[in-house]
């Protein structure tokens, strides 16, 4: 290779969905762009992987609830390839004796909520209608780069100051409301406004997915708000499930990727990134090669960049200490079950088996299945998130079989004893847990796999598994994710930058970071 | 029939403190108390022979400085004595302890890890810090955010202002710092157990979240506000038991003119007009005045001693969902002789302190969850103190009062309500703990109170024993407590004003309400002070 | 033994047994949890040995870290200003570090006894720090203070008193340079350092064999003025060198709890400490800011008119423009000045014109207040060439 063929404006680690989405951006300015993966094809932890001969899975996310509307239209995702199955899935909350309520992901109702409560549905409605309105001004500020507190810059006051005024205009009442309920717990919230049991449960589960936060937990009011200001279709807070699963998302991103012109390369890992007068200046794989780029964008998680791929000795004390004392605590764990047939579920028709199900009979529940994991235990009761993607998506297992895909919470990162010893006991602690609503489950199992936040943290280099690169909790967002002095996503190193979910607005399938940081980057460019 | 310029309903320390701010300001206040006696949670009570029982709140030092010097405190009866550090016990026999000397204070926890004891100055620089911010709120009205008018407006710059001089790094660490849990916040610093157990233990108290919550951060810091005589951070005890506290506010007030009627029980605040007028007692009696301030939590103003339709619907649904969380309990106990601690050394003054035996941040968690299953902690926080040991007027000489701290209690248990039954097996799993530690401990029991949330409520009128009037958590501070657009002391109802626990900047035997009510009111009256 | 700590709110230095018999004010101090002597006999005839003669100062309270493992040396380099690569063993080094911000956490002097062995000695306590710095290095960090005895000799005569207790070839040391001898059969490491801006050195051994060191120092130094120091004495003489001290000159790093306390390496005027060549240090790319922005405040020394130390006055400018502030001030016995190290804010310490302090003075029941100008000078006031001269003389 000549070294003209071997430079580029800029090299991103790995091929997530955000280092694509960066990577179309920055082609699409017209930067030549490599893309390392480490695996064999991109999409992170957002790829379908074949867990059992012909089953094929979303590996570690699995529904679609908040690809940013705006990069799915920049990236032309469609005519890429991206289409979804299921549009507006819809959320069941599962009963034992299949009384089951259901809802759709924006929590809108229906007369389901009438079993158990005469008020509960326009009671939910109003808080719906909250919620979104809080979501929507969250959401407005996610597709920006945060600004600094305490600098000179005009622009971050400016910023600070449209912060201000976009709260300022909810008006009174939802401006009090946003101030208060973002300090809440969920549980408060919900036991304040509504009365089933079941239907608390399943929004207070949802409000902890991916999260080391209990519904009775401050702070997580704010992760269900995150998850509101996601959309699907053009319906906020709605879920969908993409055809093809996942990976599908990722390919069509890959594949507007190389239409901007970058370079994706697979089977790339990388070792570390070369540093000259204190510039990053391109990247060595672990095979040895140099590549060099005038700018080198990190999809890899803040721990990973800084401490392992960066080091340290470019790096001050103090930054380090913030960047080491990021909480990734992963608690959720990935089941995969290979189905010789449609399993069964109690008072549940065939084509209700296509939405997604929940476990999560209450608040209690839930917070009692946490109570485990602030102890290195996992949930003897986990609260589990399924959905049965081959009712929408034949293709994904061979014909007339199924699969079931599932987050199982919660299922600490640090076990006591160890993971190896008690991973079959999980498993079937949670196969257990589904059999309760479906009965003979257990029967039609031909194949498993449960991936821990420890597997998830080794096959997808997720520091402790987590899925946002970081808990998402007040002290780390914003303009303090993924830590203070990185979080406008340039490095404290000229020429370094982060594009993944541990950067702000954090995870899920959104892209909105890699987008962000392809603004930075671009500006700062420009500025050059 | 005679009508006071003002009412105040209770005489807690706050109440009194709003009252004696008042009558210094030349006005005609009577304090009316349900109990035959003052004080409310701030109470000294002679409950065995001999003996003084600090029998509700039993430390002194949150109590502003400024307060005891308007109101005159020591003149009038207060004496602070800060107490010689603390210790908790290991399980394995070990110990911790805490010193006010730096050096003895860093080897002690150098024997526990060298890392933690250099860790600690770093600790206290950045709790300074943060109190140091803080502190400036606490005498201060917070002022409404949603509001366009000049003194919020100017109110809410002064704290932009403040928090913008801090520099960038800290203002992330403040913000970090108000939002964190304990737990998050202190393994940043240490990585002793029982360090962080023995520091954790403040961030619990009262409070129905565990170390582990986010959010408890911030209560560790409520309780570091403590100083005495400038030292932030310090502990002491009000000489003669906190009854000295509120008897000295209440001399304060008679100094000034003031009227306290006791067993005078308000039944409900009268509302004419939406003005309040005055109130009618529980004999039928009324008492009339130009405007009624509510020294008791808001649930019990205004859920229970008014009638809803004086009330906006809105405010009083919000009051309804206002939290307040029962989750402490208290022993107090008179003993024969000092009791043994076989774990503490001989010459460690720790023991003149708060004792515990929680030596790790999950000890206080476990405990925590029993509290959310509506059961006592099986292994309680105990907050273990001899003030005798340091104040001669406790007991006779040669016995001791101990007053032991409980956490958690829930207010309502799984299977039903406290009762005598329920209350002596939670009083035995207090003891029982302490016992272990504690070998003679048993056999110098003379008299042992036990106090469950459900008793406190009872009789001091706290709505689930909370001794904070609500939960200190992000949602019901500063400007949200305790309700959103009315966290300025003044009630929806004209001429009806609220000086507890529940308003800013919430619990503590600290006053800051008090005073703070007493300012907004003489503000209203045009009264200049 | 190491008492418990409640048994003793301050330690004793090995050399205790004979300090304490020597001290015959009583008047002890803290330092940093050890009980130190203030002034044994007189704070001047101790200062007045240390500068004609030579006087002895027990320095065991200093902190001190072993730093060792492969990484040991790119870890310092890393965490100092300056640059270690060049520091050879033997050598002994002044240094500063800086936090995230550029801002000085202490300064201390790092002792390379060997291949990637190294000693750090300083005023404060700083292991939270050095820990976390040391992420990503094979090193090992280990507090020593209590482990090693030491002493300082300081003063004309110190080469002659060790000469004469048998350390032969002491008088070839190099000022910086360290070596060991035998004492009886205790490894003893002296090092020409100190902090008194004179000829001197400083004596680290086994605590156990530190009496028999004192004795020994005692009894040959008897005939050369050699006569035990207290920290009063020494702080006279730290200021006349104008060296700065940690909780004087500068607050220690990061433990501040009003923001604008801290100060740059430049702002200490340590900028001769700061290599931006030698690849990245903690601070690095802050004190580059500094360079281009330049720094808020210069330390300098002042000469200031008559005879009554400025301690912690304000510095002013022309009619009333409050410039700085003095953090060390005293007349000097040996310059005969009235000297003083300032911090003022730049530029101000450039303009040599108008600058004056304000002097309070109680004199018999009564506050006088003086008008005193002031001129910037070199703040190494006292410097003899004695100082750095090798071979060392012996008066």
């Amino acid at each position: 290779m000549t070294p003209a063929a071997n430079r580029y404006d800029a090299i991103i680690i790995g091929g997530g969905h955000n280092g694509l989405v960066c990577a179309a951006y920055l082609g699409s300015a017209g930067q030549r762009v490599l893309v390392l993966e480490a695996a064999a094809a991109p999409g992170g932890a957002a790829a379908n992987v074949e867990f059992s001969p012909g089953f094929t899975v979303s590996g570690c996310a699995h529904i679609l609830n908040m690809l940013d509307p705006k990069v799915s239209r920049d990236l032309n995702l469609a005519s890429h390839g991206l289409k979804l199955s299921l549009p507006n899935l819809k959320t069941i909350a599962l009963a034992e004796d299949g009384r089951h309520i259901t809802f759709d992901g924006a929590l809108a109702t229906n007369d389901s909520l009438q079993v158990y409560s005469k008020t509960d549905k326009a009671n939910l409605a109003d808080l719906r209608r909250l919620l979104l309105r809080i979501g929507k001004l969250l959401k407005d500020f996610y597709g920006t780069v945060p600004p600094r507190l305490g600098t000179e810059s005009w622009s971050d006051r400016i910023a600070l100051a449209k912060l201000g005024w976009a709260i300022r205009r909810l008006g009174r009442n939802d401006m009090r409301e946003m101030l208060r309920i973002a300090g809440c717990n969920i549980a408060d919230v919900l036991n304040d406004e509504l009365e089933s049991d079941l239907l608390k449960g399943a929004i207070g589960f949802d409000a902890v997915l991916g999260t080391e936060l209990g519904p009775r937990s401050p702070n997580s009011v704010f992760s269900l708000l995150h998850r509101l200001t996601g959309e699907a279709n053009g319906i906020p807070g709605a879920l969908a499930l993409p055809e093809g699963g996942m990976g599908a998302v990722t390919r069509a991103m890959a594949a507007a990727a190389e239409a901007a012109g970058a370079d994706i390369r697979t089977g790339s890992p990388v070792a570390r990134i070369l540093v000259e007068n204190d510039r990053a200046m391109g990247v060595a794989l672990e095979t040895g090669e140099v590549i060099h780029a005038d700018i080198v964008v990190s999809n890899a998680d803040p721990k990973t960049t800084y401490l392992k791929l960066l080091g340290p000795q470019y790096l001050d004390t103090g930054f380090v200490r913030r960047v080491k004392n990021i909480r990734t605590r992963g608690t959720a764990a990935k089941l995969h079950l290979a189905l010789d047939g449609l399993p069964e579920f109690t008072g549940l028709d065939a084509k209700e088996l296509g939405q997604r199900l929940l476990i999560a009979p209450s608040l209690d529940y839930v917070e009692r299945a946490f109570n485990h994991c602030k102890y290195g235990e996992y949930s003897t009761a986990p609260a589990i998130e399924m959905i049965i993607p081959t009712v929408n998506d034949a293709a994904l297992a061979p014909q007339g079989k199924h699969i079931l895909s599932a987050v199982v919470q919660y299922a600490p990162y640090e076990l006591k004893g160890g993971w190896e010893n008690a991973r079959d006991e999980f498993i079937d602690t949670a196969i257990k847990t589904i059999s309760a609503y479906a009965p003979g489950l257990e029967g039609r199992i031909i194949a498993r796999e449960l991936l821990t936040p420890r597997d998830i943290e080794e096959k997808y280099r997720m520091p402790g598994g987590h899925w946002h690169h970081g808990e998402l909790a007040l002290d780390q967002l914003y303009m303090m994710r993924p830590v203070p002095g990185a979080a406008q996503y340039a490095a404290p190193l000229p020429g370094l930058y982060t594009c993944g979910a541990g950067g702000h607005p954090g995870g899920g399938v959104m892209g909105i970071a890699g987008k962000n940081a392809a603004d930075r980057i671009l500006k700062d460019g420009k500025s050059r | 029939m005679k009508v006071y310029d003002a009412i105040v309903i209770g005489a807690g320390h706050n109440g009194l403190t709003t009252a004696a701010y008042l009558a210094k300001a030349g006005m005609d206040v009577i304090v009316l108390e349900r109990q035959p006696y003052i004080g409310g949670a701030t109470v000294s009570r002679e409950l065995y022979p001999g003996f003084t029982y600090s029998n509700c709140s039993y430390v002194c030092s949150l109590m502003r400085p400024e307060i005891m010097r308007d109101l005159e405190l020591p003149r009038h009866g207060l004496q602070v004595i800060p107490y010689e550090g603390g210790v908790t016990m290991m399980r394995n026999g070990d110990y911790f302890a805490t010193y006010p000397n730096h050096d003895q204070n860093r080897r002690e926890i150098a024997r526990h890890s060298a890392h933690d004891a250099e860790a600690y100055d770093y600790f206290g620089a950045e709790t300074l810090r943060q109190c140091r911010f803080i502190k400036k709120m606490l005498l201060t009205t917070p002022p409404d955010p949603t509001s366009f008018k000049p003194r919020d407006l100017f109110g809410l710059l002064d704290i932009a202002r403040r928090f913008h001089g801090l520099g960038e790094e800290w203002m992330y660490d403040t913000i970090r710092f108000w939002t964190m849990s304990c737990a998050d916040f202190l393994d940043q610093y240490f990585e002793s157990e029982v360090v962080k157990g023995h520091l954790a233990g403040t961030s619990i108290i009262g409070t129905a979240l565990g170390p582990y919550s986010p959010g408890s951060a911030y209560v560790l810091l409520h309780h570091y506000m403590g100083e005495v005589d400038g030292s932030i951070g310090s502990w002491g005890y009000a000489r003669g038991g906190m009854g000295a506290v509120s008897g000295s506010l209440a001399n304060s007030f008679q100094s000034y003119g003031g009227e306290i009627r006791t067993a005078a029980e308000v039944e409900q605040i009268i509302v004419k007009n939406n003005r309040a007028v005055g109130v009618a007692l529980s004999g039928g009696e009324e008492v009339l005045g130009k405007m009624v301030i509510s020294n008791m939590d808001v649930k019990r103003t205004f859920d229970k001693s008014m009638d809803p339709a004086d009330l906006p619907e809105d405010f009083l649904h919000r009051v309804r969902n206002f939290k307040i969380r029962g989750s402490s309990g208290k022993l107090n106990i008179a003993l024969d002789g000092l009791p043994d601690f076989p774990s503490i050394p001989d010459g460690c003054r720790g023991r003149t302190g708060d004792m515990h035996v929680s030596d790790s941040m999950e000890y206080l968690e476990r405990g925590y969850d029993d509290w959310k299953d509506g059961t006592w902690s099986r292994e309680p926080y105990i907050d273990m103190m001899i003030p005798s040991l340091t104040d001669p007027t406790m007991a006779p000489p040669g016995k001791h009062y101990m007053s032991v701290f409980v956490q958690y209690v829930p207010p309502y248990l799984a299977d039903g309500q406290w009762n005598d039954e329920k209350r002596a097996a939670f009083g035995k799993t207090v003891i029982d703990k302490i016992a272990e530690y504690s070998p003679n401990f048993k056999d110098l029991i003379l008299h042992a109170e036990v106090r469950t949330p459900w008793d406190i409520e009872n009789e001091t009128g706290l709505t689930e024993g909370n001794i904070f009037q609500g939960e200190l958590t992000m949602d019901q501070l500063m400007f949200n407590r305790p309700v959103p657009g009315y966290a300025q002391y003044r009630a929806p109802v004209k001429n009806l004003y609220m000086c507890g626990s529940s308003t800013h900047p919430g619990g503590g035997v600290m006053g800051a309400p008090g005073a703070n009510a007493a300012r907004e009111i003489l503000l209203d009256m045009r009264i200049k002070t | 033994m190491t008492p418990e700590p409640y048994e003793a709110q301050l330690l004793e230095t090995p050399f205790h047994a004979r300090t304490s018999s020597l001290c015959s004010t009583r008047q002890w101090g803290n330092w940093s949890g050890f009980a130190s002597v203030n002034a044994y006999t007189s704070v001047d005839m101790e200062y007045f040995a240390a500068r004609s003669t030579a006087a002895l100062f027990d320095i065991s309270p200093m902190t001190k870290y072993a730093i060792t493992g492969s990484d040991a040396a790119s870890y310092l380099n890393r965490l100092l200003t300056r640059n270690m690569e060049k520091v050879k063993p033997g050598r002994v080094v002044y240094a500063v570090w800086c936090n995230d911000a550029g801002m000085v956490i202490d300064d201390g002097t790092v002792f390379c006894l060997g291949e990637n062995d190294y000693r750090l000695c300083s005023q404060e306590r700083h292991l939270p720090w050095l820990l976390d710095s040391a992420i990503g290095y094979n090193v090992e960090i280990k507090d020593i203070t209590s482990g090693i005895a030491a002493l300082a000799v300081q003063g004309p005569t110190s080469s002659a008193v060790l000469k004469a207790m048998g350390l032969v070839g002491i008088e070839n040391l190099k000022p910086y340079s360290l070596t060991e001898f035998d004492l009886d059969g205790h490894s003893l490491m002296v090092s020409r350092t100190g902090f008194t801006g004179d000829l001197g050195y400083e004596l680290w051994i086994d605590p156990g064999a530190a009496e028999l060191l004192w004795d020994r120092l005692m009894e040959v130094g008897s005939l050369y003025g050699l006569r035990p120091m207290g920290s009063e004495a020494l702080e006279m003489t730290r200021i006349e060198a104008g060296f700065i001290q940690a909780g004087v000159e500068f607050f220690p790093g990061d433990l501040p709890t009003r923001p604008d306390r801290l100060r740059s390496p430049f702002e200490l005027g340590m900028g001769w400490l700061v290599d931006f060549d030698k690849g990245h240090f903690i601070g690095r790319r802050a004190l580059l800011q500094e360079k281009k922005t330049g720094s808020r405040y210069a330390l300098v020394g002042l000469d200031i008119e008559g005879n009554k130390p400025a301690l912690h006055s304000f510095v002013y400018q022309g009619k009333d423009t409050e410039v700085g502030i003095v953090a060390s001030a005293m007349w000097s016995p040996t310059c005969k000045r009235n000297i003083a190290i300032a911090s003022l804010k730049t530029p101000y310490h450039k303009d040599n014109h108008g600058l004056w302090v304000d002097v309070y003075v109680y004199r018999e029941l009564k506050w006088e207040r003086i008008h005193a100008s002031c001129k910037v000078v070199d703040k190494q006031f006292f410097n003899p060439p004695r100082r750095w001269a090798t071979p060392a003389g012996d008066r």
